[in-house]
Parts: structure tokens; C-alpha cells; sequence
């Protein structure tokens, strides 16, 4: 076009089509729009949920019973040929490691951080958008590339068998000269590529939040939601580089002849434990945080009243993060360190307990002479705080060094970690689900179903996940495809929990399906007077671009 | 039990239709193919390892009895030393420490969790009974009360205080030295085995392999019986200790990282290649006490299971003499390779410590008898 047009009015100001939307392709393949990658975000880790939730049911018919019935037709599957019972074994640590690395990396986080982070952190500080859109649209792509090449490992040769069966740990020398062949190296690759998506995204959320505020929208102001994915980013941003440089460091041992992690020509490999942990414990946190303030902000709303200590609420995350990057070596109590060493981790670990109590008696003290109403977001959140409280005194067992001893990479560590992962996160990632659907689709989810999800997802989780405690305290140990017959009763009835859990994840889909097809439209504030936050002013959905004109807080 | 694993098939179809319908053509394994993988370390000691595994290590006594030694059967009607079936409690513990352990988890910290988590469900049951929107119309508008916060600040670390107390006073037993008199075990994790190596009694070392059910051995293989123990526990070679008396165990591996663990001592370690990790541990009682390996180490990882055979010390002086090895202060000649390794504790590799180990001991790493 090279004529410019004369008349003012054909002119198109920049502001005249706030809710005119890019075609297909454009939109959502090159899409620059908080709403719309945080909806590719959720997308994408539903996807990985199954995979990753059905990686958990194999598993979960393989220990079903004694003995080893199915790995061997899924490893001769997967292979195209017979399968050694070597092979099948190597297949089941593919699995524990698949499930682990897409629950961590390609569920809950995307959904959590890039999910809801992207759509609410935004609409929540009263921003038109998260600082730099472009990024954010590399975030999520490199965070799909990632999980496809980490799919992709499990075809390629990866030591005893195909795939890479390292564990999503990945400790040296296993995943050095003990995996042969370019599985482990696509792995650590995706591990690369997810870990750059969330630095990008971290810095995203960061610049967003301390320069995008609506004015009146003070540090102190912020929803609960926008703190805990402040101190998520901060723990990504500090945290992943630590990741990139140990599994670096792995490639260069794998492939270039070094020898960081190999004894043998004057490497350690507990050293590479020290540098993943050092990341891995604060990725604990980078999951739950933003559940905590997902969990708030649901509390609040049902109570009817302002969350209590909002204060306290929002230091205490910013001391479980500080205090996070100082309790590493709990994961390592076995490894052989020195008795000074386990005392000062046992101790400082049991600290974090001190701000965790904050927020579960805070929630409780929300509530505590509220009004309060039980929608499913909240029956969700309720189920959240309890599970995650189980979840965490399990956690001050573990912390004691001594006791450590016995529990330490026995089913005991499963059950705690999953009752604060599986119960806590996913629990918030639900209680998130069902609380902002209606505001992202403009459509109800039926609160019948979502109250049968619940019930059925509760049960099924805890049937699933507490026998484990038993099992560990017996002694079985984590990461066995097989074993001893005692151990038969509880495997069982952890199965039984999966396959209630599974009618639970069913209702679910049936919700969403039901809730897109048919379901009511929704209002702007459909959770009444007690949603206070500024992404219950606008229309459900919102526009396509808001707050042209920035909203002012008093 | 079968409907649930129609059921779980059933999800599995859903999710995963081309896997799931693989195991029905292959419901059981096959008999138990003996493959070894190729070996990955280029150590010269991972090499040596791999021929060992690959040896028929299959004594000529089918029960592994030896001259003066018969292996102990394991006290099944007590479970002690094994799982026993629908336990929710550790197993009985067989060493102070872990009794200690015990007590301070079942008598502490078993306690103050659960009330934490009751007294959570029941503020919750509290909160929905008398808080609901139908009970309480009108909400407070409280939102703080610095006093409370102040209250559930500190209670919390006044529990951890007490918490602490008991847990720093258990580790500072379980660090505590064993003494000059000590027996010495180097325990060796190899894929995907055990070693055991004892260097008071002249160095030698006992290789000890999962056995497999009689179905699965190979023919004229040595297969498992209940006097060697419960399936996916028992082993060829057991590790044969004094009862009663301090053991230092030191553990080491010679290609990746293992864990050798026993629940019914409260003992776990990591055996990492190129360190010598070492604890003290006393066995109160004699007694067949099972463990299996707690680190992930690769495809067998839950197949190198650990058989502790503690033994009152003249059965267990008889079993050094079976070995081929002696009591230390016996006046008997050792094998000119091998120079009692004492109190010496760093080692500058396990590549080197392993490999001249395995030299030393290869003899008597497969019995021949």
C-alpha cells in the first residue's frame, strides 16, 4: 500500500478495536496475548497430564501385583522386537522417569506459572499485558519443543534399552557412563530448552510485576496470587541457571570427555547431587507457591472476607523461598555427609516448617467468622489445605536427618511428596480450574460434576497415596518394578486408588466438554461480592485487550 | 484382584490402546534370560566385576553351605529382619540405634503430627459447621489479631525445639565412631550386585547375587529356597557379621551410585564410586536381616537384594574359616597380597581400591569347593 488515505476518518486509531482478534494461525501460533498463551499453557498441560497421569496408571497396573506381568509386552512394544527382561526393568525406570519429568516440567508448572500466571497475573495488577508478549510467546513454544523432544527420548537408545531411565534426577554416573546412547541427551536437551522458557517467563513475570501496576496498585496492595508468582519467579530465575550449568556439566561428561562427576579422573559425583538439589528443592516451591496464592485468593472470595494477615501471608512466602535455597542436602541425607552437615539441614529444613504453618493457620483464620460458601473451587481448596497439611508433617519426619536414615528413597518419600504435589499443587491447580474457567471461557463448569470430581479425585488420591506411607515404614524402596510378596495388600490397594482417581480425572473432562458445548454463560463477578480483585470487573471473557485506560486503586 | 486389573487394562485401553493390548500378548515373562549388559565403565575393576557376574557363581552345595557353616533360615514367624504382609509400622529393629530411631519417630513424632493434622480437620469441621453461609450471614470483618499470630509463630517452633532435641541427640549416636576392636565390612555395590569385602579377615570377598525362584534359575543353577529367604530378598552369599559386636561398615561401588540399605537396622548409605562412605552399626541379636538396594543404579536396580547374616562371633569365626580367610591375631600367614587395611579409611579411588580388591579376592569371590 503506498497511498496514504486523505480522509481522517479512515484512519484507525490504535484503540478503536479492543476486542478485534488476529486470525486463526496468527493468533495462536504467533500469538502475543497474555489470555491466549496462558490458555496454550493450560492446553498444553492437560495434554501432559495425561500422558504423564496414564505413565502413573501403567505403573500403577505393573505394581498392582507381585511379580513383573506387563513391562516386558511394553518394552517388546515400544522396541518393535522381543524385549530381554533387561530391557523390560530399564523400561520401567523410563517410565518412573517420564512420569516424573512431565508432571514437573510439563504439567504443573506450565499450568500454574504459564497458565494462570499468564492470564491472572496480568489482569490482577490491572496491566494490559505481561511486559514483553514476544517472549512470552517463545516461553511457551520452547516449553512445547522441550516436551517433544523429551517424548521423543523415549524411542532412541538410552543404555540397558530405549529411553532414558535415569530417574528425573538424573544422578551421576547413571546418566553419565551409565547410560549409553542419545535418550539421556535428548532428555537433558528438553531439560535445557524447558528451563530456558521458564527463565524467559520468570523474567517476564518479574519485569510485569515490579513496572505494570495500575497506579494506586502498591507492592502492599497486590493480590496474594501476584506475591506468590513474584517469589516463584525470583526462585525460577535463581534456581533453573544451577540446573543448566549440572546437566551441562553431565553433556560435557557424557560427550566432550570430562570429568566433573566421574571419580575416577578426579570428578564427584555427589557433587552433581549438590547442584541439582540446589535447584531442586527451591523447584519445589517454584510448584506449590503459586498454589498457595491461588489457594488464597479462593479462601478469601468464599469466606466473604479479606484474606487475615495478608502481611504475614505474603512474607511468609517470600521466607519459604529465602529459606528454600538453604535446605538442599535434605535430599542427600544418605549420600555419606559428615554428622555437622546433618544436623544443620535437619534443622534448618524443619524451620521451613514455621512459615508454612503461617499460611495454613492464616486460611483458616479467612475463613474463621466468614460467610462462607462451598462452591467447588472451594471444596477444592479446603481439600488442599488439609492434604497439603498431611503432606507437610510428613515432611518435618523426613527433615530429621536420623529418621532419614530408614525413609530415605523408600515409598515413605513417595507418599509425602506426592500428598504435597498430587494433593497440594494438582488440589490447587483444580481449586484454580474451577475458580477462573468461567472468567477464561465465559462459560459455567456444572458444580454437581465438579463436586463429584472432587469426591472421587479425594478419595481416590488418599486410597492411592497413604498406604505408601505404610509401605515405606516396611521398608520397600522406591523406583522397583517388582517385590516381595509382603508388600502385596497396600500395592493393591493403591491401585484400587488410581482407578477411583482415574473416574474422578474423567468427571472432569466430562465438565469441561459438558461446560464448552452447553454451559451457561458467565457473568462478569459470577462468584459474588467476596471476589474482590480487579479480573472481576471486566467481562467473562475478558476483552481481547484490556485496561486501555488503567484502572485506579485506592 | 483380577477386576482390578481389567479395570486398570481399561484405562490403560483409553489412554494408551496399543500398549495396553502389547501385555495381554505377553502376560507372564518368559523364563529369565541372563543377559548381561555391555559394560559401560571402562574401569578395569567394572571389567573385572562383569566377570564375576558372568562366572557361574553357583557353589557346589545347592543351599550354600559351607564346611562348618550352614546358612541360618530367616525367622518368618516373626517377620524379623523381612516385611511382613499389611505392616503400617517399621519393622522390628535390630540395633540400638534404630530402636532409638523407632521410639522417636512412633513415640514423638508420630504422635505430634497427628494431632497437627486432627487438629487442622477439625478446625476445618469446625469452620464448615458453624461458618457456613447459612450458619453465619453476616461475615466478620477481622483481618488481625497480631496476638494469634504471634501465638502460631512461635508454637510452632517450640514443636520443632522439642522435635530437635531427640533428632540431633540420635545423630550424634548414629555418627559415633566404632572403636579400635571393630569388625570392618567393605561393602561394594556393583551392577547389579553386592560385594562384600573383609579386610580384618584377610580381604577376602563374598559376592552375593539375588537367586531366583526355582521356575526362573537356569538349569544346575542354585535356585531359591525359604530357608534362603523371602523372594526378591534372598541371595547366593549372604553377609555374614558378628552379632553384638560394633561393625564398621564402609560402603564404595565401581560404577554408578547404590544404596545399601537394611530397614530392621535402621542403616542406609550410599555407595558412591571413588568414596568410601563409612557408619558404625551393632547388631543386638543374631538373625537373618534383608534389605534391597536404595538408589537408582540402572535396568536390575530392584534386584540386588542384601542378606545380613549376624551370628553369634564363634559361628561367624567359622565362617571366616570356611571363606578361606582368618581372624585377626590368629597366627596364620595371610595371602602375601594382602595387607590388613586397619583403620585406614580414604582410599584415592574406588577404581583403584575396587580393582585391587578384586585381585586380591577373585579366588575366593567364587567358592571353590
Amino acid at each position: 500500500m503506498t497511498t496514504i488515505a486523505a480522509n481522517p476518518a479512515d484512519f484507525h486509531g490504535a484503540d478503536d478495536h479492543a476486542d478485534h482478534k488476529p486470525a486463526f494461525f496468527a493468533r495462536w501460533f504467533m500469538s502475543t496475548n497474555h489470555k491466549d498463551i496462558g490458555t496454550l499453557y493450560l492446553i498444553f498441560a492437560i495434554c501432559a497430564g495425561i500422558i504423564g497421569g496414564s505413565i502413573s496408571g501403567l505403573m500403577r497396573l505393573e505394581l498392582a501385583a507381585p511379580g513383573v506381568q506387563y513391562l516386558q509386552g511394553w518394552a517388546s512394544m515400544m522396541a518393535g522386537k522381543e524385549a530381554s527382561l533387561d530391557e523390560a526393568y530399564h523400561m520401567w525406570n523410563v517410565l518412573i522417569t517420564a512420569h516424573g519429568l512431565i508432571m514437573v516440567f510439563f504439567m504443573v508448572m506450565p499450568a500454574l506459572i504459564g497458565g494462570f500466571g499468564n492470564w491472572f497475573v496480568p489482569l490482577m495488577i490491572g496491566a494490559p499485558d505481561m511486559a514483553f508478549p514476544r517472549m512470552n510467546n517463545i516461553s511457551f513454544w520452547l516449553t512445547v519443543v522441550a516436551f517433544i523432544m523429551l517424548l521423543g527420548s523415549s524411542f532412541v537408545p538410552g543404555g540397558t534399552g530405549l529411553g532414558a531411565g535415569t530417574g528425573w534426577t538424573v544422578y551421576a554416573p547413571l546418566s553419565t557412563s551409565g547410560s549409553v546412547g542419545p535418550a539421556v541427551d535428548m532428555a537433558i536437551f528438553s531439560l535445557h530448552l524447558a528451563g530456558a522458557a521458564s527463565i524467559l517467563g520468570a523474567i517476564n513475570f518479574i519485569t510485569t510485576i515490579f513496572n505494570m501496576r495500575a497506579p494506586g496498585m502498591t507492592i502492599h496492595k497486590m493480590p496474594l496470587f501476584v506475591w506468590s508468582v513474584l517469589v516463584t519467579a525470583f526462585l525460577l530465575l535463581l534456581a533453573l541457571p544451577v540446573l543448566a550449568a549440572a546437566i551441562t556439566m553431565l553433556l560435557v561428561d557424557r560427550n566432550f570427555g570430562g570429568a566433573f562427576f566421574d571419580a575416577a579422573a578426579g570428578g564427584d559425583p555427589v557433587l552433581y547431587q549438590h547442584l541439582f538439589w540446589f535447584f531442586g528443592h527451591p523447584e519445589v516451591y517454584i510448584m506449590i507457591l503459586p498454589g498457595f496464592g491461588i489457594v488464597s485468593q479462593i479462601v478469601a472470595t468464599f469466606s466473604r472476607k479479606p484474606v487475615f494477615g495478608y502481611l504475614g501471608m505474603a512474607y511468609a512466602m517470600v521466607a519459604i523461598g529465602v529459606v528454600g535455597f538453604v535446605v538442599w542436602a535434605h535430599h542427600m541425607f544418605t549420600t555419606g555427609m559428615s554428622v555437622d552437615m546433618k544436623m544443620y539441614f535437619t534443622a534448618a529444613t524443619m524451620v521451613i516448617a514455621v512459615p508454612t504453618g503461617i499460611k495454613i493457620f492464616s486460611w483458616i483464620a479467612t475463613m474463621w467468622g466468614g460467610s462462607v460458601s462451598f462452591k467447588t473451587p472451594m471444596v477444592w481448596a479446603m481439600g488442599f489445605i488439609f492434604m497439603f497439611t498431611v503432606g507437610g508433617v510428613t515432611g518435618v519426619v523426613l527433615a530429621n536427618g536420623g529418621l532419614d536414615d530408614n525413609l530415605h528413597d523408600t515409598y515413605y518419600v513417595v507418599a509425602h511428596f506426592h500428598y504435597v504435589l498430587s494433593l497440594g499443587a494438582v488440589f490447587s491447580l483444580f481449586a484454580g480450574f474451577y475458580y477462573w474457567f468461567g472468567k477464561m471461557s465465559g462459560r459455567h463448569l456444572s458444580e454437581a460434576l465438579g463436586h463429584l470430581h472432587f469426591w472421587f479425585f479425594f478419595i481416590g488420591v488418599n486410597v492411592l497415596f497413604f498406604p505408601m506411607h505404610f509401605l515405606g515404614n516396611s521398608g520397600m524402596p522406591r523406583r522397583y518394578p517388582d517385590y516381595p510378596e509382603a508388600f502385596a495388600y497396600w500395592n493393591q490397594v493403591a491401585s484400587w486408588g488410581y482407578v477411583i482417581m482415574g473416574v474422578g480425572v474423567l468427571i472432569f473432562f466430562v465438565n469441561v466438554i459438558w461446560s464448552l458445548l452447553a454451559g451457561r454463560k458467565a457473568e462478569d463477578s459470577y462468584w459474588g461480592e467476596g471476589a474482590t480483585t480487579l479480573e472481576w470487573t471486566l467481562s467473562s471473557p475478558p476483552p481481547f485487550h484490556q485496561f486501555e485506560t488503567l484502572p485506579v486503586i485506592k | 484382584m483380577n477386576m482390578l486389573k481389567s479395570f486398570l487394562v481399561f484405562l490403560a485401553l483409553i489412554s494408551m490402546p496399543s500398549l495396553a493390548s502389547a501385555q495381554t500378548a505377553n502376560p507372564v515373562p518368559a523364563t529369565v534370560t541372563k543377559e548381561v549388559a555391555a559394560p559401560v565403565a571402562s574401569t578395569p575393576a567394572a571389567a573385572v566385576a562383569a566377570t564375576a557376574d558372568a562366572a557361574p557363581a553357583a557353589p557346589k552345595s545347592m543351599d550354600g553351605s559351607l564346611p562348618g557353616y550352614t546358612p541360618m533360615r530367616p525367622d518368618y514367624e516373626n517377620s524379623v529382619g523381612m516385611p511382613k504382609p499389611k505392616e503400617i509400622d517399621f519393622q522390628e529393629q535390630f540395633s540400638e540405634n534404630g530402636q532409638y530411631a523407632k521410639w522417636i519417630n512412633n513415640s514423638i513424632l508420630l504422635p505430634i503430627i497427628t494431632l497437627i493434622s486432627l487438629f487442622v480437620l477439625g478446625l476445618l469441621f469446625f469452620i464448615i459447621i458453624r461458618f457456613r453461609k447459612a450458619a453465619n450471614p453476616v461475615p466478620s470483618k477481622t483481618t488481625h489479631n497480631t496476638f494469634i499470630e504471634v501465638v502460631w509463630t512461635l508454637v510452632p517452633v517450640l514443636i520443632l525445639l522439642g522435635i530437635a532435641y531427640p533428632s540431633l541427640d540420635l545423630l550424634a549416636k548414629q555418627f559415633k565412631p566404632a572403636g579400635k576392636e571393630a569388625v570392618t565390612i567393605k561393602v561394594t555395590g556393583y551392577q547389579w550386585y553386592w560385594g562384600y569385602t573383609y579386610p580384618d579377615h584377610g580381604g577376602f570377598e563374598v559376592v552375593s547375587n539375588m537367586l531366583k525362584d526355582e521356575g526362573d534359575a537356569a538349569r544346575g543353577e542354585r535356585f531359591r529356597t525359604d530357608n534362603d529367604g523371602p523372594a526378591q530378598l534372598a541371595v547366593d552369599n549372604r553377609m555374614v557379621v558378628p552379632a553384638g559386636v560394633p561393625l564398621r561398615i564402609q560402603t564404595t561401588a565401581s560404577d554408578v551410585i547404590h544404596a545399601f540399605a537394611v530397614p530392621s537396622l535402621w542403616f542406609k548409605l550410599d555407595a558412591v564410586p571413588g568414596r568410601l562412605n563409612e557408619k558404625s552399626l551393632t547388631i543386638t541379636k543374631p538373625g537373618v536381616y534383608f534389605g534391597q538396594c536404595s538408589e537408582l543404579c540402572g535396568a536390575r536396580h530392584g534386584f540386588m537384594p542384601i542378606a545380613v547374616e549376624a551370628l553369634p562371633p564363634a559361628q561367624f569365626a567359622a565362617w571366616v574359616k570356611a571363606q578361606g580367610g582368618a581372624m585377626p591375631g590368629a597366627n596364620k600367614p595371610l595371602p602375601p597380597a594382602i595387607a590388613p587395611k586397619g583403620e585406614s579409611v580414604a582410599e584415592p579411588t574406588a577404581a583403584a581400591g575396587t580393582a585391587t580388591n578384586t585381585d586380591n579376592t577373585a579366588p575366593a569371590a567364587v567358592p571353590t569347593k
